[in-house]
């Protein structure tokens, strides 16, 4: 058993050894190892032109990357905290996004940002957003989340090997939740990166969750079957794209969805989903799809961030408002 | 100044910079700044005549596209009309290994390089986005977004050193282009920032046209530009952007001092849009005409045209075959421009992404079912 963080280190290190033109950078990744240690004894292991420790400039992280990949590097970018990514916003949907569309395809940017995202841990101010619907948004970049630490160590090596752009969210209240990850399974048995995963089977009603609320989700499931209701838990992983296909075939089956997210809900990923569920599986539907968000606020302080996150009772409460309809 | 004079510094007076041809077409032999480095040419009578066509080339070329333009035939066009020799200047001074990143003004740098003129018209004329592969022309897709692309070459001049590319005179350099406006930047200060503190193998070329679309220099900075390189401990140097010869000079200099491991080095080509910012703008509402008239007589070809004809290294037939000759090429290049086929709508979905997305397969799959639908009607 092992931590989510320890296992997106197994997984860096061996990006690092499988490929030589994999370089990690960001700010106090190199001997600190990241202040969440995410990337902790991999510059010792590797020396300082393979994790390079930058200087406190988001924008300089994204877009030297740009110019690394170019040359024929696969940066791994850390940005500290989900709220101090806005410096390189413009690197990111500007040109990471759109270099290989500009270019007809002769121009691959094969870069993962990391992005430690989320809250309930307590902190201050641009600690705690979730900013994944501004990249799921953008066309060109891909964007995925994990929720376990076998998901963390799979998924961050099929990242970088991949040829698209990845912004990589990490739920970073989940960085210390352990579970079994094998590291000697090869990527080439896993599941496809851009896939969803059923967390839980169930047949009653479909509760749609990603990075730090599929663990929200589960505990819910655990209590409805308590009251006869079986939830059916699903972890997208993959926000862009979404993958629909795991999401219709459940729908249908239960007749009814709900969509949690800690991100605010207006206008975020839970209501594409819902309007997408309803285009598609209408006439299955039994109920409007419904959603459990974070509020339309700015991210409150950590005092009362408990009133704001989704968690299982009003993950439950949607679940009965959608059997009361 | 006068022959073999020195200027004062690598701090050299706000006004003052390397000038190795007057306006008036007078060679200045060398030219030492108060750090000790003394920049010079020594071309043959077959390389000064070949700056001059190039010079001639690039403007026509751009006189072109300017009626191509005013024609409908291009969306916009970003005219480099009195900053040839600043481009080809620096465009060859550029070693065949080193690498480019342009704005969307560098059409005289991508002709230095030997790339076919017509590679960014598909952008000007609404085709496409570029489209081109930066390493194989060693020139990177024109950027829009001022000042991002100072980043992607710092980047890639990190990758040069990391390749061990650096330290000999067959290394590799890099060039990073922007204007004077761009230097207001914060991804251009960072990435200053970077390049001193990885001593990067990059040249910052800085194009001072005077102008920012409508908003002067002033409005940019209240110190030289070039002086803002001492802030993050790498030279800066200002050079007459309008004198080919001092630009290739101090250009080729700060690239092979990048290529030997040296660092970077800011060059601040002091030089004046003659044109409009772009064929949108309208330069009339912002700057007098006497000020256009006092740089018309700073013009960069007359100026080497003056120096050929006194030098007698080229005669009036050199001259006019050269315009004849960049005179067939505008019009070649005319031609290619109105046959550039308009893509098919159905390539709006392709190149999202290396890999492709499901979504976007669908979404091309039902944007051909709505477009057959029309097949066989009116309308």
């Amino acid at each position: 058993m092992i931590t989510l963080g320890k296992a997106l280190n197994h997984g860096l290190r061996r990006a690092l050894e499988d490929d030589p033109k994999v370089v990690i950078m960001g700010e106090d990744v190199g001997k600190l190892g990241g202040v969440f240690r995410i990337t902790d004894a991999l510059q010792k292991d590797f020396g300082e032109d393979r994790v390079i420790d930058t200087p406190l400039a988001e924008a300089g992280i994204i877009g030297t990357a740009v110019g690394l990949a170019i040359r024929g590097y696969r940066p791994v970018c850390e940005i500290q905290f989900d709220g101090f990514v806005f410096p390189a916003y413009n690197q990111i949907v500007a040109q990471v996004a759109k270099m290989h569309y500009r270019s007809k395809g002769k121009v691959r940017l094969p870069i993962v940002i990391r992005i430690p995202y989320g809250g309930g841990i307590g902190a201050v101010e641009h600690h705690s957003e979730s900013p994944e619907a501004y990249f799921a948004h953008t066309p060109g970049l891909k964007v995925v989340t994990c929720a376990n630490p076998a998901d963390a160590y799979t998924m961050i090596q099929q990242a970088i090997a991949t040829d698209d752009p990845v912004v990589f969210f990490e739920p970073k209240r989940r960085y210390w939740e352990k579970g079994e990850v094998d590291l000697d399974a090869p990527l080439s048995g896993a599941f496809p990166l851009h896939s969803a995963r059923v967390a839980r089977p169930g047949s009653d009603a479909t509760v749609l969750a990603y990075g730090p609320m599929v663990r929200v989700a589960l505990d819910a499931a655990t209590a409805a079957a308590e009251d006869g209701r079986e939830l059916e838990v699903i972890d997208l992983r993959t926000l862009s794209p979404i993958d629909y296909p795991v999401i219709f075939e459940s729908v249908r089956r239960t007749g009814r969805a709900v969509v949690v997210h800690e991100a605010p809900g207006n206008v975020g990923l839970g209501a594409e989903i819902a309007a997408r569920i309803t285009e598609e599986c209408f006439y299955s539907l039994e109920a409007p799809v419904l959603r459990v968000t974070g509020y339309d606020i700015p991210y409150p302080a950590a005092r009362v961030e408990e009133e704001y996150l989704p968690d299982l009772d009003r993950v439950l409460d949607a679940v009965d408002r959608s059997f009361g309809w | 100044m006068a022959k073999g004079e020195s200027v004062a510094g690598s701090d050299i007076p706000a006004g003052g910079f390397v000038q190795l041809l007057t306006p008036d077409g007078e060679r200045v032999d060398t030219v030492t700044t108060a750090d000790g480095t003394t920049y010079s040419v020594d071309f043959t009578d077959e390389e000064y005549r070949g700056l001059y066509r190039d010079l001639v080339t690039v403007r026509r070329l751009d006189s072109e596209a300017v009626a191509l333009q005013r024609q409908g035939e291009l969306g916009i066009w970003a005219s480099l009309l009195g900053q040839e020799a600043a481009q080809v200047g620096s465009g060859r001074a550029l070693r065949p290994q080193d690498m480019a990143f342009p704005t969307y003004r560098e059409h005289g740098v991508l002709y230095c390089r030997g790339i076919d003129p017509i590679m960014p018209f598909g952008l000007f004329r609404g085709v496409d986005q570029g489209g081109w592969d930066p390493n194989e022309f060693k020139f990177n897709t024109y950027t829009i977004v001022i000042g991002s692309q100072t980043l992607h070459a710092t980047g890639y001049a990190m990758g040069v050193t990391m390749d061990g590319k650096t330290g000999s005179a067959d290394g590799e350099a890099v060039i990073a282009y922007f204007g004077d406006g761009a230097t207001s930047q914060g991804e251009v200060n960072e990435s200053f920032v970077w390049s001193g503190v990885f001593n990067a193998p990059i040249v910052f070329f800085c194009q001072n046209n005077q102008y920012a679309i409508s908003e002067p220099l002033e409005r940019q900075t209240r110190v030289p530009l070039y002086r803002r390189a001492g802030g993050y401990g790498f030279p800066g140097i200002r050079v007459d952007g309008n004198d080919v010869l001092a630009t290739y000079a101090v250009t080729r200099a700060a690239l092979d001092n990048a290529r030997n491991g040296q660092g970077p080095t800011l060059i601040e080509a002091y030089t004046y849009r003659m044109g409009a910012h772009t064929s949108s703008d309208d330069p009339t509402r912002y700057r007098i005409a006497s000020e256009v008239e006092a740089w018309k007589a700073k013009d960069p070809i007359s100026r080497l045209k003056a120096f050929l004809s006194k030098q007698k290294i080229a005669k009036k037939d050199f001259f006019a075959e050269v315009d004849a000759e960049a005179n067939k090429q505008a019009l070649d290049l005319r031609e290619r421009v109105l046959a550039m086929p308009d893509p098919q709508p159905v390539t709006l979905f392709d190149n999202v992404y290396p890999n492709g997305s499901p979504e976007i397969d669908a979404q091309r799959t039902a944007f051909t079912e709505y477009q057959a639908s029309f097949e066989g009607s009116a309308h």
